[in-house]
């Protein structure tokens, strides 16, 4: 499909819902929404606008500019061959999103992916846990202000190293 | 065996050793290697064991992949901090007498992982015996790690510590001063990398 095409059936599907287009360079049909209407959004994409798979979420820090972060999720249907782009600013202090499990349950590791390397909550998520770095690890390295050695890499593994020479044993 | 003897007597021959040699002899030429293929150099050490290269010719081509069997643990590739746990307890499994070969440069330094995530040198967290370079390195490099630390094997003194009780020495990494090695640039929390925004702000600002 065209992207004037993809672009008329996404806004029919959107119909009563804010959003602006905005011109992507690489020609894809991209939208730029408030917060409010994300879980709205993602129902009419999935149902309406046949949507039926999420191939991307994450998000893009503009430290230190604010709003600091940027989501983007990338959705593709099959039947139409075509994909659409949508985005949403987060400011830092306030930075959750709801979740598009219901819709995409695909979008499940994304989302961890994306918690674990930004710090985003999202809301609604099933099971919102690290997915890459260990759990008990305290910061999100993609962010921009996290230096790039890391911030004490090896406490965890100090304190298992501290559990361990006291006798600990991991299945008694 | 260098001091190996034949002795000739009327009826049965025999041969006169010393006994650390006799186990030295044993142990350097029976190596069981843990292969620990953390990333690409795991590839090379297949290649090592198998057929071309031919590891069985140091008799060191039994690798088993229990810990409670192995004697040489070879390590091999980027360990991360994640993993770090799991491989201090595979050397903990491990029996004694037992070695470690850090295999690449990533075990060795980190290699050109400087980053939050990679344990750099896994020397932070084992005693290493042998390091090669390489990235990876060939097969031929870690044959000829082995023959090092065969070499090395051949100098210890297994009978004064089967006698006297196993010596007292310092495991390394383990050390309650545990530091990051090459921790000279932006290793905590306060210091900031050059190529850190906030240090770019900083200096903006001035």
């Amino acid at each position: 499909m065209t992207a004037p095409q993809t672009r008329e059936r996404v806004v029919k599907a959107l119909e009563g819902i804010a959003f602006e287009t905005i011109d992507a360079r690489d020609g894809m049909v991209t939208l730029r929404v408030e917060r409010a209407v994300l879980g709205e959004l993602f129902a009419r994409l999935s149902d309406r606008a046949g949507f039926d798979q999420n191939t991307l979420v994450t998000a893009v820090d503009h430290f230190p500019a604010e709003p600091r972060f940027e989501m983007v999720w990338q959705f593709l249907s099959y039947d139409h061959n075509d994909r659409v782009r949508v985005k949403c600013s987060l400011a830092e202090a306030d930075a959750h999103v709801p979740t598009c499990t219901p819709q995409w349950p695909g979008a499940s590791f994304s989302e961890r992916e994306c918690f674990d390397m930004f710090g985003i909550q999202f809301d609604g998520h099933p099971d919102l846990r690290r997915l890459l770095m260990p759990e008990g690890y305290l910061h999100h390295p993609l962010r921009k202000d996290f230096p790039h050695a890391g911030i004490e890499p090896d406490r965890l593994y100090r304190e298992w190293d501290k559990k361990r020479r006291e006798g600990w044993q991991p299945n008694a | 065996m260098g001091s190996l003897k034949p002795v000739e007597g009327e009826g049965v021959g025999f041969l006169a050793t010393r006994v650390d040699e006799l186990i030295n002899w044993g142990r350097k030429n029976s190596l069981w290697p843990m292969p620990l293929g953390l990333s690409c150099c795991g590839i090379e050490l297949m290649a090592m064991i198998g057929p071309k290269f031919d590891l069985a010719r140091f008799g060191a081509e039994a690798a088993r992949f229990s810990p409670r069997q192995c004697d040489l643990l070879v390590v091999a590739g980027t360990m991360t901090w994640k993993m770090a746990e799991a491989v201090r307890t595979i050397y903990d499994q491990m029996p004694d007498p037992k070695w470690v070969i850090a295999m690449g440069v990533c075990s060795s330094s980190g290699g050109m992982y400087d980053s939050y995530a990679v344990v750099q040198g896994v020397d932070s967290i084992l005693p290493v015996d042998v390091y090669v370079p390489g990235c990876p390195p060939r097969p031929d490099a870690v044959i000829d790690a082995i023959i090092k630390l065969q070499k090395k094997i051949e100098r210890e003194d297994p009978l004064r510590r089967i006698l006297k009780g196993p010596e007292q020495k310092p495991d390394l990494g383990t050390g309650e001063t545990f530091k990051q090695p090459n921790a000279g640039v932006a290793r905590t929390s306060l210091d900031l990398h050059p190529h850190d925004p906030k240090a770019k702000i900083e200096e903006l600002q001035k």
